[in-house]
């Protein structure tokens, strides 16, 4: 698509964007993909007419405070970026936009402080476990607080699983076949504690050490993708610094995280560290696809069969591809039989911090995709990542219908101890 | 707001009545982005009383307008009326019957292509009528420009599957055209308002044919060192007796771009790919496939692959039917033209548009219909280079004029819309012009439908974000 975005003005973040819109040529096969335009129905709640409002902006043409309630209902979750022919790089254009307009924003005094709340409670373990006791009790008061604040608190459990710290190192089992650095996670360090020491149990199955940097940071990604670029950038910087050398891979297992830090090429643009930040990227995977690529010892087959259906995290699918990793993980599992979910391409409405900031889109893609994982019939759901977790469990209990929910190497963890 | 706007205002509530910049400017456009135009106002009604009311406020106030579906049309089809009303119609998108029996379904208009084969699936029936863009062009929009796809070959476009239509006429009387079966009585004129491209009123209710899936698919991949043998085979093929489903062709260009979008798995250094299936009954295509194995091997093709399971054909046929998007990735902005030829002028037509290609100094990739000789030229151009669309203008229309020339049409399946009307009178006589002109008065005496769209000199295209059209600055249309 043409534009006239004065990228000499904007610098080199303007380029990324205008590189982006000019790709995008409007021919709506993103449509069908987007989550809000399901749910929505409209053009300027789908990913072409984001661009285009994006595009107006950028060249002058329309204030932003006009363009932005459509931008901040995008979920990012890319969705987009896979069902389109033309290659557009949708989730640059995004981010690196939010990153510009949020300087620009005009906000109620009431949302600074609400996303300010966001920024200074997720990235932090300690605070954020703080927050969520203090939440639970919250919740009696819930239907005395402003619909901003009920959302959160639903999505907190009824009760604190406790977090034992973590090791800085955790030893292979038998010969060593690889060594890996692990990102711990924040939210998921408070909420799902056994997410990484389940991770740290299959690695070691699998003859893989791993150490888990005591200087390491949140990923900064909740950050980026709301345009809060500075702290976003303070956080990446200490990633940078606190991450070894001497591994094979950077390892996440929670996907928006994992995305995250693979966009760190994208965060430095026009900063110094920008090429250190691109290979950092470059030597990050998922848990899942470290797993495959390594080969994984067979775990003992199941004692019952189970039927499991595979939620795909869009930070995992649409931003990494990873689908089929995880899935020959869970298939390995002898007995395990594992199931397609209907609209499985559909973000759940999770989206990082989007489930706080647009709550109601967030609950009707949540209350979609539980409908859509029942009908599967499924006795158990695996995913890859906290944010998904915790919604889809929040809306099946809404449906008073829960399923048990796993983390993928929490199936391979039971699997292996033969649990299951 | 303006107090007819007000008005309008009782019949939506605000979430369905668009007026802010923010809210229209993403409607300025359809998937032909040269043409931009800011309505006055977007409505998206969500019940067929509704669309009743606002062409009965249309009439009222003389506010002219234009139904959307998806907004994926090629030609500006759905490109508002400058200061006019976009009536919206991807939320009434309900299926409203599948019987199974009958073989037919009835949907909304904003229903999509791809749904209905989606649900007739677990009938064991589909919806034949498979344009590209087929995940999300709507029952309405293809009902409107009569539109096809590569297996329209054996089957026929879009009018030879609608039954009948429920249609809001620009006065606000709801007639029913065609009927349930497939005897009518007296005139066709269901196959009047098919491909009229919104022009003779809204539909709001649509009686689709559903046929039964194929038993079996033989899917053919075969690679030409020369787009010509290409274009030869076709002619063999068609010689030769056989009605394959799909016959359809990718030059190397188009070959590049969709194996970047989708990793179709083409063989690269390619000049042109044939894509030939056949489909039907197992004996009869398994006889046909040997028979179709013979006349491909005697055409010269250096590889050929055949479709072993459905993985591989739908492989085959995500990379064809990506093509135009994915032409995105070779340009940064191209045209997308669509004519036609007779079949067994393809070879000349073909290599005619290679020498207006270098002429032009621009390149031109080639998907098509070959089959039916719809040629789908793609002009890639650089809007930043000054000049450069309106040349790649005149190239596409040098095109068109080629394929009138050859005895072909304007378009084959993507309408006439704003891009193509001043072509029309190269296809049609002064006398054809004016009956086709009389129709639509009697319909639409305001002509408040889709204004100025189809017709030359019907009222002036919008302005373009680059200066007067090359037609306005050649005379052939201009803006009051
Ligand atoms: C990548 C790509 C590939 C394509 N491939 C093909 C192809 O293979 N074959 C093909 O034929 N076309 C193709 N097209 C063109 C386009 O998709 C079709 O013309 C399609 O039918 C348009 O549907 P829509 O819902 O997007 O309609 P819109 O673009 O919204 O509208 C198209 C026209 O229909 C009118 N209209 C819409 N709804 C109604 C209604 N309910 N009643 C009356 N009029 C109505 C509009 O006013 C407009 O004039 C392609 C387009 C793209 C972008």
């Amino acid at each position: 698509m043409q534009h006239k975005i004065d990228t000499q003005s904007i610098g080199p973040q303007g380029e990324v964007m205008a590189h982006a819109v000019e790709a995008c040529v409007h021919c709506g096969f993103c449509l069908p993909a987007c989550p809000t335009y399901a749910v929505l129905g409209e053009e300027m709640d789908s990913p072409r007419g984001r661009i285009f409002l994006m595009k107006e902006v950028l060249e002058g043409n329309l204030q932003l405070e006009e363009a932005a309630p459509y931008i901040d209902k995008c979920l990012g979750c890319l969705g987009c970026v896979t069902a389109c022919p033309s290659g557009v790089p949708y989730g640059e254009l995004i981010s690196t936009f939010r990153g510009w307009a949020e300087p620009r924003r005009h906000r109620s005094p009431f949302a600074r402080a609400f996303r300010l709340g966001i920024m200074e409670l997720l990235p932090y373990p300690k605070r954020f476990r703080a927050g969520a006791q203090l939440g639970r009790i919250g919740k009696v008061f819930k239907p005395l607080l402003p619909q901003a604040l009920q959302a959160p608190l639903e999505l907190l459990p009824e009760r604190l699983e406790p977090a034992p710290p973590l090791p800085e190192f955790f030893p292979a089992k038998g010969p060593r076949r690889a060594r890996v650095a692990l990102l711990a996670g924040c939210a998921q360090q408070v909420l799902k504690p056994n997410f990484n020491w389940a991770t740290l149990r299959v690695l070691a199955e699998n003859g893989v050490e791993v150490v888990i940097p005591s200087g390491q940071a949140c990923c900064g990604a909740a950050a980026m993708h709301t345009g809060e670029r500075g702290r976003a950038l303070a956080l990446a910087r200490q990633n940078l610094k606190a991450f070894p050398n001497d591994v094979d891979a950077i390892l996440s297992n929670a996907a928006g995280c994992g995305s995250g830090l693979r966009e760190y090429g994208l965060l430095f643009v026009g900063e110094p560290e920008h090429e250190a930040a691109e290979a950092f990227s470059k030597r990050v995977q998922d848990v899942s696809a470290f797993l495959v690529n390594l080969g994984l010892v067979e775990p003992p087959a199941l004692k019952q069969p189970l039927k499991v259906a595979y939620h795909d995290a869009c930070h995992l699918a649409h931003a990494q591809g990873v689908r089929s990793e995880p899935r020959k993980l869970l298939r390995s599992i002898g007995g395990l039989e594992l199931v397609e979910i209907p609209e499985g391409e559909l973000c759940c409405g999770s989206a990082g911090t989007y489930n706080l900031e647009q709550p109601a889109i967030a609950a009707t893609l949540g209350e979609r995709k539980a409908r859509n994982i029942l009908a599967t019939g499924a006795q158990a759901i695996a995913t890859g990542n906290i944010g998904c977790f915790t919604q889809i469990q929040s809306h099946l209990r809404k449906l008073r219908r829960e399923v048990p929910m796993y983390h993928t190497l929490e199936i391979l963890d039971l699997a292996y101890q033969g649990k299951l | 707001m303006n107090p007819a706007l007000s008005e309008l205002g009782r019949i939506y509530p605000p979430e369905r009545l668009l007026v802010q910049p923010g809210q229209l400017v993403p409607y300025e456009s359809d998937a032909l982005t040269a043409f931009r135009a800011r309505p006055l106002a977007v409505v998206l009604p969500e019940t067929t009383d509704e669309v009743v009311q606002t062409i009965g406020w249309c009439a009222r106030h003389k506010v002219p307008y234009v139904a959307r579906g998806s907004g994926t049309s090629l030609s500006g089809g759905s490109l508002p009326v400058e200061g006019g009303l976009v009536i919206g119609l991807n939320r009434m998108n309900k299926l409203l019957r599948l019987d199974p029996a009958e073989r037919v379904a009835v949907v909304q208009p904003g229903f999509i292509n791809l749904e209905v084969s989606n649900a007739a699936a677990p009938y064991g029936l589909y919806y034949a009528p498979d344009p590209s863009s087929q995940p999300v062009s709507t029952i309405g929009g293809n009902l409107a420009f009569n539109s096809g796809g590569a297996h329209c070959l054996k089957y026929g476009m879009t009018s030879n599957h609608v039954l009948g239509a429920k249609v809001v006429l620009p006065t606000g009387e709801i007639v029913e055209l065609g009927s349930q079966s497939l005897e009518g009585v007296g005139p066709d004129w269901l196959g009047l308002f098919v491909g009229s491209e919104g022009l003779m009123g809204i539909a709001v209710e649509v009686t689709l044919r559903l046929l039964p899936k194929p038993e079996k698919y033989h899917t053919v991949l075969a690679a030409y060192d020369s787009l010509e043998k290409a274009g030869n085979a076709v002619a063999a093929v068609v010689a030769s007796g056989l009605l394959p489903g799909a016959m359809e062709i990718m030059d190397h260009l188009a070959i590049e771009a969709a194996e970047a979008a989708v990793k179709a798995g083409y063989p690269m250094d390619a000049r042109a790919l044939l894509i030939v299936e056949l489909e039907g009954e197992a004996p009869e295509v398994e006889a046909e496939a040997r028979h179709l194995g013979d006349v491909i091997a005697a055409s010269g093709a250096y590889e050929v692959r055949v479709a072993r399971d459905a993985d591989e054909r739908a492989k085959i046929w995500k990379g064809r039917k990506a093509a135009f998007s994915a032409v995105g990735r070779l340009s940064p902005d191209y045209l997308v033209q669509d004519g036609v030829v007779p079949r067994s002028k393809l070879g000349q037509a073909l290599l005619e548009i290679e020498r207006l290609s270098q002429q032009y100094g621009l390149r031109v990739a080639n998907v098509f219909h070959a089959g039916d000789g719809n040629l789908h030229p793609l002009i890639l151009y650089d809007g930043k280079v000054k000049g450069q669309l309106e040349q790649a203008e005149a190239l596409a229309g040098e095109i068109l004029k080629l394929c009138v020339s050859l005895g072909g049409s304007i378009t084959g399946e993507h309408g006439v819309g704003m891009e193509k009307k001043a072509y029309m009178p190269a296809m049609f006589s002064q006398a054809d012009l004016a009956l086709m002109r009389r129709i639509r008065r009697a319909v639409d005496p305001d002509e408040l439908a889709n204004r100025g769209k189809m017709f030359p000199h019907s009222e002036a295209p919008a302005l373009t974000p680059h200066g007067p059209h090359p037609l306005e600055k050649a005379g052939v249309i201009w803006r009051e």
